[in-house]
């Protein structure tokens, strides 16, 4: 009816908006990956020999692993030896020491993407650690946070100003024997941040770091480690936009969280990277672990994200609780559209007493995406009264799009509660034409009903974090949430 | 404010209404009566702008304008409103959040500034006690769980925050008991206004024992059967519709059989 009938298609086709590409001279390793240029990397980063000698033993054992394919994603196969494993903006490699100090070209792009740094630093008191390719280009309130002991840096920084925790913490929670992304990023990652919380310290603003990719054909392999001590607690942000470009990339990151006694580390991520066009060329490729141990007793690790970007997300933060009476949560939202293909989930491995899960899962599958949860919920037989609630619950547009749940449940004790709840729903045309016959356009009432879907899922976000998740669910959905 | 003239509509390809003419003006209350099936509702939906029912002939004038060239929300910030025979549920979005927004979309088309939260608040709250309803219902997700009674009183609840022109009612009464029923009617009827238009879609008499409209109109075979005043809706109540379709055939069978 009407001379404008309401296309869903219309709506959720949207270009992404981040899709620029900013020229810079970059120094970069040749293409392919050898025992070579792993020591080349390592050089170029004045490594202390443990460093090497660890990214040497993953790339040893990757050689000896084979690539993963039992997710519900299809790719062309990638060709690991076409890939450079290394690159940083020209006459950087030491980092700025202050915003004057960073290139003008980059900081346009950030302003492009709608990051000011200047911006965030004076006014939203959050600490920026802003990866731009691999090296660190503007990290800010260090010295506040210094002055509470907080270590809040880039991991090449934390190698050469706390080698000691670095040797004590990195791949303690995902060695590099894990899995072949992981082995992969071990052996050839090039930065990443690195926070340490000293016992009893709550840190007193949330931290953040913007990763973006911007050098052609660069792999990106970024490690973040972050160990809250004793009674610490940490908010940590993590957040994403990509250049659009047509050759896909690929992205393995990793991220390791320890949380010890008491300590709490709230992780939370938002995710856009560029999610190939209409026909579903180009696009990131997001091969991601993400783990956290709650090493020790009455300790908590929250993972959040929402992930909107990506041509192919396979990821699965995940919980190992470890001490007595600890708490691992997961609440996610995952958006695909166009071609974009998602497997995550996430896993939640109880070993102590008493541990307790939640895990909340939401999906949305547009144009011809594809979304799949992937869960494991595993109580051994040590993990006496644990808990764990699932909810899982799948939001389809139009009728070519997919979702899928894949829940894994292993219980080896007996006094274990384990709930699980699913649902999969859909934006009706008589959604839409309800909102519209209320004067609500169809964009804005397809953003009203997909927020309202998320709500749960956004109540756990940073209050500037959540207000920028809505954004980009808007971006990538069409319009603006009112 | 309303003119409908010579209007076809098909859906799937079916031809539902087959030369509908009527006309409304500000101050009436309209009953639009008939047995089922016989293109009651595709009239409320076709006035509302839904998708799939395709005008094949005929116009409809709304306020001196082309009203098909207009989107289903241009129609409602137009001051159209169609309360739903089955009102639809939107999980997770509170029922007054989408009042909300469906308010400020009007107020900003018409030029006027967004309402606040307090005021707005203040604006619901009166309406809610002239709907007899509870305010906790504002708070739950749009019509998720509500019963049959609480769905069209909510409906009339956002025609009252709406305050719309021309107010198209479809079955409203249907699945009502006797209690509902009458407060559903005394919120019609407190918008009842001389620049206020309502077309009452109904099988049934006993609305309008409540609402009592200006004119009342017999749909058959997709077009007006029969029209007259508030009486007809009684005798239509003693005779049934067969009476009404079985003139409403001949009349076709002769203008289909030529001339004579």
């Amino acid at each position: 009816m009407g001379k404008r009938p309401v296309q869903l298609d219309e709506l959720i086709s949207q270009e992404y908006r981040h899709g620029f590409y900013t020229p810079m001279d970059v120094d970069a390793v040749p293409r392919g990956l050898s025992e070579d240029v792993i020591r080349v990397i390592s050089a170029k980063k004045q490594e202390p020999a443990f460093m090497l000698e660890w990214r040497l033993k993953a790339f040893r054992h990757w050689l000896t692993m084979t690539e993963p394919h039992w997710a519900t994603v299809r790719h062309p196969a990638i060709d690991y030896q076409d890939i450079v494993y290394y690159s940083a903006p020209r006459g950087k490699a030491d980092g700025p020491k202050s915003l004057a100090e960073v290139d003008p070209e980059l900081l346009r792009t950030y302003e492009k993407l709608g990051v000011p740094l200047q911006e965030r630093e004076l006014l939203a008191g959050v600490a920026v650690d802003a990866v731009f390719d691999s090296v660190s280009v503007a990290t800010t309130f260090k010295d506040k946070l210094a002055s509470l002991g907080i270590v809040f840096c880039s991991f090449s920084e934390a190698v050469q100003s706390h080698p000691e925790l670095v040797q004590q913490y990195l791949g303690s929670v995902v060695p590099y024997t894990d899995n072949f992304f992981a082995a992969l990023n071990s052996a050839v990652f090039s930065d990443g941040s690195f926070c340490y919380i000293p016992p009893g310290v709550r840190c007193p603003m949330e931290l953040s770091t913007y990763f973006r990719i911007n050098a052609r054909n660069t792999g990106q392999f970024e490690r973040t480690l972050i160990i809250a001590d004793r009674g610490a607690y940490v908010s940590y942000l993590e957040g994403c936009t990509a250049p659009m470009r047509d050759e896909n990339q690929l992205h393995a990151a990793v991220v390791e969280l320890i949380a010890l006694e008491g300590a709490q580390i709230k992780y939370s991520t938002v995710q856009n990277w560029y999610p190939g066009d209409k026909e579903g060329k180009g696009g990131i490729y997001n091969f991601v672990t993400k783990r956290g141990d709650c090493r020790e007793a009455n300790s908590k690790i929250s993972w959040t994200q929402v992930e909107t970007g990506s041509a192919i997300t396979w990821k699965y933060p995940s919980v190992i609780l470890r001490g007595d009476n600890s708490v691992g949560e997961f609440h996610s939202v995952a958006l695909t559209n166009h071609w974009q293909q998602a497997d995550t989930g996430t896993k939640m491995i109880h070993l102590g007493r008493n541990t307790r899960s939640t895990i909340l899962s939401k999906g949305i599958s547009a144009g011809h995406g594809s979304n799949a949860y992937r869960g494991l919920v595993k109580v051994a037989k040590s993990a006496v009264g644990a808990r764990n609630y699932t909810q899982c619950d799948s939001l389809l547009l139009g009728d070519r799009c997919a979702a899928h749940t894949f829940p894994y449940i292993e219980v080896k004790n007996p006094t274990a509660r384990v709930e699980h709840e699913a649902s999969t729903s859909r934006i009706g045309e008589d959604q839409l034409f309800y909102c519209q016959s209320r004067g609500i356009s169809a964009e804005d009432a397809v953003s009203l009903i997909v927020s309202g879907f998320c709500k749960e899922v956004f109540k756990q976000l940073p209050m500037e974090f959540a207000v920028e998740a809505q954004k980009l669910l808007g971006v990538s959905l069409e319009g603006s949430i009112g | 404010m309303l003119e409908i003239r010579n209007l076809h509509v098909t859906v799937d390809d079916k031809p539902i209404l087959r030369g509908l003419d009527l006309e409304v003006r500000a101050g009436e209350v309209h009953a639009i009566m008939g047995p089922n099936g016989s293109g009651k509702s595709t009239l409320a939906h076709v006035l509302a702008g839904r998708e799939g029912y395709v005008v094949t002939q005929g116009e409809i004038r709304y306020m001196g304008r082309d009203l098909l060239a207009l989107a289903p929300e241009e129609r409602a910030r137009e001051g159209i409103f169609l309360a739903f025979q089955y009102p639809v549920e939107i999980p997770g979005v509170a029922n007054i959040y989408l009042l909300k927004a469906a308010l400020n979309a009007m107020r900003r088309h018409r030029g006027e500034a967004e309402l606040d939260a307090v005021d707005f608040l203040a604006l619901v709250k009166g309406k809610l006690k002239l709907m007899d309803m509870d305010e906790s219902l504002l708070y739950r997700a749009v019509n998720e769980g509500f019963s049959g009674g609480e769905k069209k009183r909510n409906e009339i609840l956002q025609m009252a925050v709406l305050e719309p022109r021309l107010a198209i009612l479809d079955e409203t009464d249907s699945g009502l008991d006797i209690d509902a029923l009458k407060v559903v009617a005394n919120g019609v009827n407190a918008m009842r206004s001389p620049e206020r238009a309502m077309v009452l879609v109904t099988h049934y008499q006993r609305l309008l024992d409540y609402i009592r409209p200006d004119r009342v109109h017999v749909l058959a075979l997709g077009r007006i059967a029969l029209s007259g005043g508030p009486d007809l809706a009684q005798e239509l109540e003693r005779r049934g519709y067969g009476w009404v379709e079985a003139e409403a055939q001949k009349r076709h069978a002769a203008s289909v059989g030529g001339p004579g």
